[in-house]
């Protein structure tokens, strides 16, 4: 008998969405002991499957028909009460939010013994709190349990919520894409974690992502979904090298390949070079505390003509204020920022004006790029329009732009709110190539798309640059995107690079520790893509 | 908050509130001084009733003829010294005049204030938890009509309903007169008179509260770590006492700490319509009578006591939130 | 636009709250027409009670007609909330938008200053102008626009706040535009919203501090207010109800409609905090 088994399980949507139903006739089972992959884009219903399963469905989305059966039990006939038992007892979730997920305002360790009360083993909690600490091998546990949650690191956070899930030692652990808002190296330490104590527990894991590096790494069994149904499951290893399905193979075809091929030597003159840039934030005033953050500092690049440079690193490692530097959204204490030998950084706002034609960038969020109350054509003519040129021949040359990033020109007139991210992306892109640069900023321009829209948009990106000659500073924190697009890669760490070179030489041998940590941490890096 | 931290804190938002009190005494300086003719007759309490010779001692104890700046400096000094200067028409001081009422205010809204919260947020979180359904909506009404009600005519429909119709309740003054009474008789007496005032001045603010604890209660509600607690298995009743409504309470607290000083000019209104013997009447009597330094006193005395309100809550928040020293 | 009207429609207290509005708004209009002559001249015989004499509402202590004093007195009320509301946004948006948008010291400088009225009892404040300057119309408009600019103040900077962060914005800057154009064509477009919902309520509490400034006898001296009418029947409470009680009606149902309209701007606007509440679904 599976530990859980999930049988035609359909939930509807509420009226107006653009499927009659979240999830449809879905059926997987968890035995325990294994780790249950379910994978699939943002809004393929993964999410509200695994709820479902804990019955934590919102009331606007009802369960139609099929049939959840725990440990031989039927869940969906369950009073809400012997339902609420059973949750943190023998069915326990984590979250995909750590930095939202534990009450801002109560101690961590009173969260965690909150679960044994509520279940009826308070009397144990001070013994255990520590204990499950450790277990998911926060340092000091006496110490963290007595933290409120703001003091902690996001991976320390999602510890937190693991040694809150395991406190009652339950048969199923739900796991709600755990590791995506974390950092690369904190996510695999994170999915090691996960699986140790899978194993040394035999308890069952259903483990939603997006990412099939992710799976590879994890997976005993995969599930992967569609526009709320299952495509396909199978064995991991079958179903990540050999998939059937033609939206399995498409998705494994957009994943980034992760090995840098060698590329020819740039030798081109210097486009841009940045010496000696400083930025350090200093919080607080006369009345707070003061915080001193340097966020750049011995970050010293040069690209030269026609060339992309990879600016690779986690969260807050400078990366972004660095790129941030370049357009001036950031004004830097320090340091010159040479464009053909020009430096930019001393230059007054109406001084800089000429540069911005030169000068362009590429953001990362397509839902906040775009002006919501600007019609796309607006929105791309506006920066030539700005230097002067005639609307007209900027709404023009706006038509053209469209068709160059493969959308419709019949979107001129229409407002984001209208397309998809990827498409939104796109615009973005028409936006800054409006301006004719010789020069592109892009930060982390694909990292809020889904695989397959991520592939588009990085090949719409690759041909662009072959075509018009562009060079560019591509800024991101995925080492297998930057292996594919990049002809050097720099890579940060707090506010510092730590090496740089060709992409090839940085991936096959690094020199610096955090490098090889963090290709380390690339997830599922013993599995190679196979050729579709 | 760590208690560690507590005394550096306060010192920093004591700071804070003695440059505020400053900038008060400067703005009442400023208002002396804007208002049109003469400042003497202004601080003297126009009227007609002060002679040439008094115009003339008050330009020379001001140093009106002097500079402004000095004229400044000699007002904070007699200001700081507690001297918020002299009433020629009740000929006493105003700290006097102002510091014999405060008690009989501070009665009266402190009653207002605590009613106000308790209820307000009783009612809101009520009308969260059963969203959507009639007992939400007859408290999102009953909140609406005290929103857009104003204060003092709800006081006067009190009176007329429950002091004039019914006979109830008297609708004046805060205590009988003429009764000779003892102990708990006179908290008895005091507490019937202060009924009606306290629910005029509370029902206002009741709304307020209801309608932002409901407001964020709902908000709380949708937050991750409700979720988190829901998927532990903790009871609904207590999701809602541990998890949803302390954290919902911090705007609430916020708020109630801004709205302080609504509460006292209210009481002004509530005063005037009850003939509560407080600031508020005496304000009313001083603008009657165009008694210019009351009416500064009285504007002097409700912000100091805002601010240490203020301070107050301040603390209250450092003890209930943690995040306190972060967020500066 | 249509869609505005859509989502405006289907919360019932908006319309109910529109309506009372537009009729207030007529009556206001029509005042002049429909109660002819002053509404300081005597009508009628003294402390006549509604419906006899021929008055609709009754007479106050010197036989003024109520109905008379009500209808001139909307057309105060609203002048008085529209006009003292128009000056505030002026304030409250200028200084939010420079606090939003430079930031730093400036920011600093602006809320403090903010912080610094909004401490101060308002309606204390409101009292102290208007007995100074001596009351007339312009002085109470005047001191209600000086005491509720704060929270527009406060609205405004939070929206540049955080639309300034935002990366269309960050784009514009980079497309080389002009400070003054990212403001007004950039920011203030996506913030206008919240400012549209608070103009609303401001106009209310606007509203309820001109009766209550002339409920204290603060009022202009030559103009009829609802809330003058409201204090002159306050002594005289136990013989004539009806001075006090309707023109408390007719200051509570403006103030409740414009609430409710606030509320319905507020579900058209921002449809998605809409569905959150819940409650106007």
């Amino acid at each position: 008998m599976s530990l859980l088994r999930v049988d035609g399980l359909t939930v509807a949507l509420p009226p107006g969405g653009d499927r009659p139903h979240a999830v449809e006739d879905v059926s997987f089972h968890v035995d325990a002991g294994e780790i249950l992959c379910v994978v699939g884009e943002s809004g393929s219903g993964k999410s509200i499957s695994a709820n479902a399963v804990m019955g934590l469905l919102p009331k606007g989305l009802p369960v139609r028909q099929g049939s959840i059966a725990f440990e031989g039990r039927e869940l969906l006939s369950l009073a809400p009460e012997a339902m609420r038992k059973l949750r943190g007892e023998r069915l326990a979730m984590i979250f995909q939010e750590p930095m939202t997920a534990l009450n801002p305002l109560m101690r961590v360790g009173d969260q965690i013994a909150e679960v044994l009360r509520v279940h009826g083993s308070g009397a144990d909690a001070a013994r255990r709190v520590p204990e499950l600490l450790a277990a998911v091998n926060l340092p000091d546990p006496a110490a963290i349990a007595r933290s409120h949650p703001f003091r902690l690191s996001g991976g320390q956070r999602q510890r937190v919520m693991i040694a809150m899930a395991l406190a009652l030692e339950p048969a199923l652990l739900i796991a709600d894409e755990p590791t995506t808002a974390l950092d690369v190296t904190t996510q695999m330490q994170i999915l090691r974690l996960i699986r140790e104590i899978q194993s040394r527990r035999g308890m069952g894991v259903l483990f939603i992502t997006h990412d099939f590096g992710v799976v590879a790494e994890i997976a005993d069994r995969v599930a992967v979904m569609q526009r709320g149904r299952i495509v396909e499951q199978g064995p991991a290893a079958e179903v990540l090298n050999r998939p059937q399905h033609s939206y399995t193979q498409a998705l494994i075809a957009a994943v980034p390949h992760g090995a840098a091929q060698a590329r020819a030597a740039i030798t081109t003159a210097p486009v841009l070079e940045l010496r000696g840039v400083e930025k350090t934030y200093r919080r607080g005033g006369f009345f707070g505390a003061r915080a001193v953050v340097r966020a750049v500092h011995d970050a010293d690049i040069s690209l030269r003509q026609g060339e992309t440079l990879g600016l690779v690193g986690e969260s807050g490692s400078g990366k972004s204020t660095l790129a941030r530097c370049v357009v001036r959204l950031v004004e830097p204490e320090r340091g010159t920022i040479a464009y053909h030998g020009t430096d930019l950084r001393p230059l007054s706002r109406a001084g800089w004006k000429p540069y911005r034609r030169r000068i362009q960038m590429v953001f990362q969020d397509p839902y906040a790029s775009l002006n919501p109350r600007r019609t796309v054509g607006d929105t791309i003519a506006e920066g030539p329009v700005t230097h002067g040129t005639p609307r007209a021949q900027a709404l023009e040359r706006a038509r053209e732009l469209l068709r160059l990033v493969q959308l419709d020109p019949g979107a001129m007139d229409r407002y984001p709110h209208e397309f998809s991210g990827g498409q939104r992306q796109r615009i973005g892109i028409a936006r800054a190539l409006a301006m004719e640069p010789e020069l592109l900023i892009a930060d982390e321009p694909v990292s809020a798309l889904d695989v397959s829209v991520q592939a588009q948009v990085l090949a719409l990106l690759a041909e662009i640059r072959a075509r018009l000659g562009l060079t560019m500073l591509f800024i991101t924190h995925d080492l297998r995107v930057a292996a594919q697009i990049c002809d050097r890669v720099a890579v940060m760490q707090r506010g510092a690079i730590v090496e740089q070179g060709p992409t090839s030489e940085v991936f096959a041998a690094p020199r610096h520790a955090y490098t090889r940590q963090l290709l380390d941490s690339i997830p599922g890096r013993g599995w190679t893509p196979p050729e579709l | 908050m760590e208690a560690s931290k507590l005394p550096g804190f306060l010192l920093r938002r004591g700071v804070k509130a003695a440059i505020v009190v400053l900038a008060i005494v400067i703005c009442n300086f400023l208002l002396v001084h804007a208002a049109p003719g003469d400042p003497a007759s202004v601080i003297a309490g126009q009227s007609g009733a002060a002679d040439a010779v008094f115009l003339e001692q008050l330009r020379r104890q001001f140093g009106l003829d002097q500079p402004l700046y000095v004229q400044l400096w000699i007002y904070l000094k007699s200001v700081l010294s507690l001297d918020l200067g002299f009433s020629h028409r009740q000929q006493a001081p105003v700290a006097q005049l102002v510091l014999e009422r405060l008690p009989a205010t501070l009665l009266l809204t402190g009653a207002a204030f605590a009613f106000a919260l308790a209820a307000g947020v009783t009612l809101g979180a009520l009308a969260a938890q059963r969203v959507g359904r009639w007992a939400d909506s007859v408290i999102t009404v009953i909140a609406l009509t005290f929103y857009a009600t104003p204060l003092f005519w709800v006081g006067l429909m009190l009176v007329l309903v429950f002091s004039v119709w019914l006979e109830w309740l008297p609708s004046f003054g805060m205590s009988s007169v003429g009764v000779e009474m003892h102990g708990l008789e006179v908290v008895w007496d005091v507490a019937q008179h202060l009924l009606l005032p306290a629910l005029t001045l509370g029902l206002f603010y009741l709304a307020v509260y209801a309608r932002l604890t409901r407001a964020t209660m709902l908000e709380v509600a949708d937050q991750d770590f409700v979720k988190t607690a829901r998927a532990k298995g903790v009871p609904e009743g207590r999701i809602l006492r541990a998890h949803v409504l302390r954290n919902a309470l911090l705007p609430v607290i916020t708020f109630a700490g801004i709205q302080a000083g609504q509460l006292l000019g209210g009481s002004i209104l509530v005063e005037t319509v009850f003939a509560w013997p407080g600031i508020g009447r005496l304000a009313f009597e001083a603008l009657l009578a165009r008694d210019y330094p009351v009416l500064l006193g009285v504007f002097f005395c409700t912000s100091v006591m805002v601010v240490l309100f203020n301070l107050l809550t301040d603390m209250l928040y450092a003890i209930i939130d943690p995040r306190v020293e972060v967020a500066g | 636009m249509r869609d505005f009207w859509r989502r405006f429609r289907r919360n019932k207290g908006a319309v109910v709250g529109l309506v009372i509005l537009l009729l207030v708004v007529l009556l206001a209009a029509t005042a002049p027409w429909l109660f002819p002559g002053s509404p300081w001249d005597m009508a009628g015989a003294p402390f006549s009670p509604p419906g006899e004499m021929g008055m609709l509402l009754g007479t106050d202590s010197l036989g003024r007609d109520v109905a008379a004093g009500i209808a001139h007195g909307a057309r105060i009320s609203l002048l008085v909330g529209a006009v003292s509301t128009a000056a505030a946004l002026l304030v409250g948006v200028t200084l939010g938008a420079v606090a939003g948008y430079l930031g730093g010291i400036a920011d600093d400088a602006v809320m403090r200053f903010t912080e610094f009225f909004q401490t101060i009892p308002s309606f204390v404040l409101a009292i102290l102008l208007v007995a100074i300057f001596t009351p007339s119309i312009g002085s109470v408009v005047f001191a209600i626009a000086i005491v509720s600019w704060p929270p527009v103040a406060r609205v405004v900077r939070a929206e540049f706040l955080s639309l300034r962060g935002r990366e269309f914005v960050q784009a514009a800057e980079v497309l080389g535009k002009s400070r003054l154009s990212i403001v007004l064509t950039d920011i203030l477009p996506n913030a206008l919203s919240p400012i549209v919902v608070l103009s609303s309520l401001m106009v209310a509490s606007a509203i309820l501090l001109e009766s209550a400034l002339s409920f204290l006898g603060l009022g202009d001296p030559n103009l009829m207010t609802w809330g003058f009418l409201i204090g002159s029947g306050r002594s005289v409470i136990r013989l004539a109800w009806w001075m006090s009680v309707f023109p408390g009606i007719a200051i509570f149902l403006t103030v409740l409609a414009l609430n409710l309209v606030g509320e319905g701007l507020s579900d058209a606007l921002n449809p998605r905090l809409a569905r959150q509440r819940g409650g106007a679904a």
